[in-house]
């Protein structure tokens, strides 16, 4: 069995940063292990821009956000196993992978989860009817567009409106796809506002919100879907139904952390993220091991994710360093209109602590408030919250009080 | 008339209010300089980042990724889709490389590499 200081599952922004962090604070014998032929995770089939504005201050493609990072990592002695799957994990640290040589076995000092997400597909959202050829993820539609230059359909209805699927919108629609509908369950949309108007509003297509597809139609290739709305416990309304006729469905529909390998380490998973329940340093219950990126919970700016990476890559290499101590925990709740709070207990009560949290709908002129006990810890107005942009709140340093309790997020209206 | 915007430079996504007055454009609601110049432009005169996929002739099931490294004028966008369907690279690529020289007014150059 090989041993390693630090061993970074997963090679994308969270993987890369997180690896780089750990280096640069003295860990030399850092190892990436990942699953695909090359670094960058999902970015390399991201290809428009948007990317690294708060981060690095320029506005990249996602295929030159990777790059950035890769550049740094092939000038350190960091070693990176591409092609490289790992199937198991266990809570003392040892990793199992594969690659063309064979298998590899690996005692790890300390462990970082970045493994990313994947999309929720058709079979996990019950869609009944035939099962043609022609229904697919965005984001495998995406690959295909944007890594192999295929594209998938020519007249397309995107169910779900993510980011992916209002990305795959435009796209589609530049390489000469007709759009013919996107159509979304929840009475408002899960992407960001800027591509709500970027990539639909500037092609014209329609977003109809409480709308889902209830049938699938076409034998050996899709010919068609019919749509209905939805009341407000998403079931559909008869009634309502219409069809459109389409050779192609992009499903959209959220991502799920990948921990299959958290799992077998036997890392207890928070419910609401689908991601591991962490400390602010992003430490598991499980000792040296960390998580950060879209495994941990889904992000949608990747300058969040290469945060994440970095403060993972430093308690990481402090903890095999044998700096890091043990303190108690402070938990922290999700109150009124927050789904969840991350991190979810905070150790250090010292340092300076930045929360993030999805709220549970969406709002304007609010007030988003950080208490413990009855004393407000912060107060900050928003003139808009939604659910699919993340909110990021700083607790300043030693403002918590020890013993008083859990820490609530909530948001006034 | 007023015209509530979005701001797309960032993620953020502010929402500006902006209006066409006699001599100028006045924006509000914008939480940097950038928001402004963007509130301005979109009423005038919009425009777009294209970011888009070229065959490489030499690696068959490869697209290398490329940009225009300014926006263009938004009624454009398929204009220079259309002329970037002509084209089609030869690999080793760069991230960088100039792909087309005058697409209305800037460049399109690659994004990623291709060995
Ligand atoms: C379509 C799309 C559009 C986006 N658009 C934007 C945008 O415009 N602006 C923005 O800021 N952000 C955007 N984001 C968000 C951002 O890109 C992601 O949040 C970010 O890439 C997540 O990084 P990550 O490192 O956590 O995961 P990933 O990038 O998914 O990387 C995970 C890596 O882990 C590897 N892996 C997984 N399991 C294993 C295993 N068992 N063994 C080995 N390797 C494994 C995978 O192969 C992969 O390379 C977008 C995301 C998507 C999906
Ligand atoms: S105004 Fe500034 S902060 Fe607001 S969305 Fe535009 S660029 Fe971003």
């Amino acid at each position: 069995m090989k041993e390693h200081k630090i061993v970074v599952i997963g090679g994308g922004p969270a993987g890369m940063a997180a690896a780089l962090a750990a280096y640069e604070a003295g860990v030399k014998d850092v190892v990436i292990l990942d699953r695909e032929e090359r670094l960058g995770g999902i970015l390399p089939q991201c290809i428009h821009n948007g990317f690294g504005l708060h981060k690095l201050g320029q506005e990249l493609t996602g295929p030159e956000y990777a790059e950035y990072y890769a550049e740094k990592i092939r000038k350190t002695d960091i070693k990176v196993y591409t092609g490289t799957m790992v199937t198991s994990l266990t809570e003392d640290r040892v990793i199992t992978a594969s690659n063309e040589k064979g298998i590899l076995q690996i005692r790890a000092g300390a462990v970082i989860l970045a493994m990313g997400c994947r999309e929720r597909s058709r079979g996990a959202l019950g869609l009944c009817g035939t099962r043609p050829a022609g229904i697919y993820t965005a984001g495998t539609a995406q690959k295909l567009l944007n890594c192999h230059g295929l594209l998938v359909g020519k007249r397309v209805v995107i169910l779900g409106s993510g980011d992916i699927g209002l990305i795959m919108a435009r796209r589609m629609t530049l390489q000469g796809a007709k759009v013919e509908a996107v159509c979304e369950v929840m009475p408002y949309s899960g992407g960001l506002q800027r591509n709500l108007v970027q990539c639909l509003e500037d092609f014209d297509i329609p977003l109809y919100l409480s709308t889902t597809v209830v049938k699938i139609e076409g034998r050996e290739r899709l010919e068609g879907v019919v749509l209905a709305e939805v009341d407000e416990n998403r079931r559909p309304i008869s009634g309502t139904e219409r069809s459109i006729s389409c050779d192609t469905l992009l499903i959209s529909c959220g991502l799920i952390p990948e921990n299959e390998l958290a799992r077998m380490a036997n890392i207890t998973l928070d419910p609401v993220t689908g991601g591991a329940l962490v400390d602010e340093m992003r430490q598991t219950d499980a000792e040296g091991i960390f998580a950060c990126g879209n495994v941990l919970h889904v992000h949608d700016l990747v300058d969040f994710v290469s945060d994440e990476g970095e403060v993972a890559g430093l308690a990481a290499a402090e903890y095999v360093l044998g700096e890091a101590q043990s303190k108690v925990a402070v938990p922290t709740v999700s109150g009124n209109g927050v789904r969840y709070v991350l991190p979810q207990r905070i150790c250090d009560q010292e340092r300076e602590i930045p929360l993030y949290f999805r709220v549970s709908q969406p709002r304007r002129n609010v007030n988003l408030i950080i208490k413990q006990g009855d004393s407000v810890l912060k107060k900050v107005k928003r003139i808009k919250v939604s659910p699919g942009e993340m909110e990021k709140v700083v607790l300043p340093a030693g403002c918590l009080r020890k013993g008083k309790g859990e820490i609530k997020v909530e948001v006034e209206v | 008339m007023k015209r509530e915007l979005i701001c797309i430079l960032c993620p953020k996504g502010c929402t500006l209010q902006a209006e066409i007055l006699e001599t100028e454009v006045s924006v509000t609601g914008n939480a940097c300089l950038r928001g402004e110049r963007y509130g301005k432009e979109e009423l005038l005169a919009p425009k777009r980042t294209v970011t888009a996929v070229l065959p490489v002739s030499n690696r068959p099931d490869t697209a290398v990724s490329v940009k225009t490294e300014k926006p263009v004028p938004k009624e454009k966008v398929m204009e220079l889709m259309q002329l970037l369907q002509k084209e089609s690279l030869i690999a080793p690529l760069e991230p960088g490389q100039c792909v087309l020289e005058d697409a209305f007014g800037t460049r399109v150059i690659t994004t990623c590499r291709v060995l």
